[in-house]
């Protein structure tokens, strides 16, 4: 088949659905994509501003390289830039949207942040204090305040446990209560996230993955965290059920005054949920700033084409895309200069050469890039980390 | 066992390989727990107006040179090659989910040293080693289960380390540790209880290869001493009146072989049961 048709084929159909005569199918589904969250208009609401809100985390030139291949005694001298010089803070009870393509280090970040990976330099501040001079006995006790949540609700549980011990098992780690103290924290958590008591006796593989996620919500809300970092949660679900989760998630905030960083490629769902939103290339920070910024104003050429791949559901309206050109590059060997700089668009000579700094261009928005937030004067940034 | 298996029984029983070689090691099991109840005489009765008979009604399967009857010296040493088999993969099963565990969960420099070791260990040929070991430390059925255990771990290690790769990344796993579990925990609470059905599989195929290598060894006269019967030292005292007594090689030689075969198809039946790709 030419693919012309294969085209048309495909644009009709679509137009059968958005436009003809399948009406329910068309609102649920519209409705679920929407969740008062796709075309939402954004009022021009400010976050607070800077100062005034204390930072939970501060992450300073965060950097971790993952070596590629390690033989018996020879060390390995290639390295993936997973993260690479990441500045960042997270203030307490705000959601903070980490947005990028896949692999430009996202999950890696989220991952530092927990100590579940140890950063090759860089700090990373809980409150103040560096987690990764914490002595074992210390980090235990600030593991009760910062939790996880995972993408793919299939693996994030044990198949051997039942959700009652998986839900318990925090509890037990840390010692907090007594057998029916902990019975009842269960319970009230299994209530909590819409589970009810006969589901705690079941195995995970009897659950929906709605359901599951909702068990893995639970299992993060059990030592009252502070911070929650969420690896893109709702990635993995049913268009239908995110709203749900995200709902959840959101209510669970107001109640516990919980702080998120949500990680996420799904620009609709983190334009619903964040107070700042992080775009992430290559191990980068390139923008940052509130989601009215971001979404509106954006300042960054990556942001604009991740803003214009987001899709619409009505196929009438014909957007002006940005479409980025080549492949995401290498995170082995990236590109010298800015590391956007051989897809960009607004290209200039300074980008192949030198690095932008992620530089303020007032009101907390901050962007790297040489034509939309020049600095005055540029000096050479050093390229890379040696190690 | 977890509900995720609840229905490992019925696949197993239609599997019917599977079933037949339960059968025997069910069936050898109540043999050599009960063997004095089975055994229609003492295995150590010598009677000296018998000798050398061929199989009769008084004695199924004949009577050895001593004129001892040859089924109630093979229900005897069926105890003998069961608790070898058992307590020596036991010995190995327990060695290696340890030094597997290590080296999968930790990598880095303990990974290492568990792997080349275990690399230098599959270096020897293994029955040579079992043989120079018991000649140096004396024969006894004690000698030979310890010997056999700790030079048959090796396989059972690379299994288990493979599956600790795969599961210290999984995110039930991540999450555990992000909840603030100690290794101890995360090991054996989360990731050994993942990997046991390989490990399960390993060890039912151990027991047959444990119960070959004693019978090699009893026949070689470095295993099981005489009088106590071993289906090895039988075959061996058979040997030298083959010509006239067939039936002093022949029964012992066919209970190893069935032994070894039941546990082999109950071992490919577990496997092949447990095994997701092969799931309908």
């Amino acid at each position: 088949m030419e693919p012309g048709l294969n085209q048309v084929g495909a644009e009709n159909a679509c137009r059968r659905v958005c436009l003809g005569s399948d009406v329910g199918y068309r609102s649920r589904l519209f409705a679920a994509l929407r969740g008062g969250f796709f075309v939402t208009p954004i009022a021009s609401q400010t976050a607070p501003s800077a100062d005034a809100t204390e930072a939970l985390v501060r992450i300073e030139r965060l950097v971790k390289y993952f070596p590629v291949k390690e033989g018996f005694l020879r060390k390995a001298d290639l390295y993936i830039h997973a993260v690479d010089g990441v500045d960042l803070e997270i203030r307490r009870s705000e959601t903070l949207g980490l947005v990028g393509e896949s692999g430009c280090g996202k999950s890696t970040l989220g991952r530092l942040v927990l100590r579940l990976e140890k950063p090759t330099s860089g700090r990373i501040l809980f409150e103040g204090r560096d987690i990764n001079t914490l002595g074992s006995t210390e980090m235990k006790r600030l593991r009760r305040r910062m939790q996880i949540i995972f993408q793919d609700p299939y693996s994030s549980l044990n198949p051997r446990r039942t959700v009652y011990s998986t839900l318990a098992e925090p509890l037990i780690i840390h010692g907090i209560g007594s057998r029916s103290e902990r019975r009842a924290r269960v319970l009230a958590l299994a209530e909590e996230v819409g589970l009810r008591p006969e589901h705690l006796d079941r195995y995970p593989h009897e659950f929906s993955g709605g359901q599951r996620q909702r068990i893995g919500i639970a299992r993060a809300l059990a030592l009252n965290p502070g911070l929650i970092i969420a690896d893109e949660p709702v990635s993995a679900l049913d268009v239908s059920i995110r709203s749900q989760v995200i709902n959840l998630l959101e209510d669970l905030q107001e109640r516990h005054g919980l702080t998120y960083l949500f990680i996420s490629h799904d620009l609709s769902v983190v334009e619903h949920i964040s107070d700042r939103v992080a775009v992430m290339y290559l191990g980068k920070i390139v923008e940052l700033g509130d989601r009215y910024q971001i979404f509106a104003e954006p300042l960054h050429p990556y942001t604009e084409a991740l803003l214009s791949a987001v899709p619409a559901p009505d196929p009438e309206l014909t957007l002006d895309r940005v479409i980025l050109e080549g492949d995401v590059p290498s995170p082995i060997d990236p590109p010298s200069g800015c590391r956007f700089h051989p897809r960009c668009r607004l290209r200039i000579p300074t980008c192949f050469e030198i690095e932008p700094p992620l530089n303020d261009v007032g009101n907390g928005h901050s962007a790297a890039c040489h034509v939309r937030a020049p600095v005055e004067e540029i000096q050479a940034l050093p390229e890379t980390l040696h190690i | 066992m977890a509900a995720l298996y609840s229905d490992f029984w019925a696949r197993l029983f239609k599997n019917k390989l599977a079933v037949a070689g339960l059968a025997v090691v069910v069936a050898l099991f109540f043999v050599a727990v009960f063997a004095h109840s089975f055994a229609p005489y003492p295995p150590d009765l010598i009677d000296t107006s018998q000798v050398l008979e061929a199989p009769s009604k008084q004695h199924f399967l004949g009577t050895d040179i001593l004129g001892r009857d040859v089924l109630s010296r093979m229900i005897h040493g069926a105890g003998v090659s069961l608790s070898v088999g058992f307590v020596a993969v036991g010995i190995s099963t327990f060695i290696a989910v340890i030094l597997g565990a290590l080296a999968g969960y930790y990598g880095g420099v303990v990974e290492r040293i568990v792997m080349r070791f275990v690399d230098i260990m599959l270096c020897f040929p293994s029955f040579f080693l079992i043989l120079a070991v018991i000649a140096f430390i004396g024969p006894s059925i004690y000698n030979i289960m310890i010997v056999i255990g700790v030079t048959s771990w090796m396989g059972v290690t690379r299994l288990v380390r493979a599956e600790f790769l795969s599961l210290k990344e999984r995110d039930f796993v991540q999450a555990a540790i992000a909840q603030g579990a100690s290794d101890l925990r995360v090991i054996f609470i989360h990731c050994l209880p993942n990997a046991m059905a390989p490990v399960l599989v390993a060890a039912t195929l151990g027991v047959a290869h444990a119960v070959l290598v004693e019978s090699s060894l009893s026949f070689l006269g470095i295993g099981v001493q005489p009088p106590d019967p071993s289906w090895g030292n039988m075959l061996t005292e058979g040997k030298d009146n083959i010509e006239i007594a067939w039936w002093l090689s022949v029964f012992p030689g066919l209970a190893i072989l069935i032994t070894v075969m039941g546990y082999n198809l109950l071992g490919e039946g577990i496997r092949d049961t447990l095994d997701p790709r092969l799931r309908r």
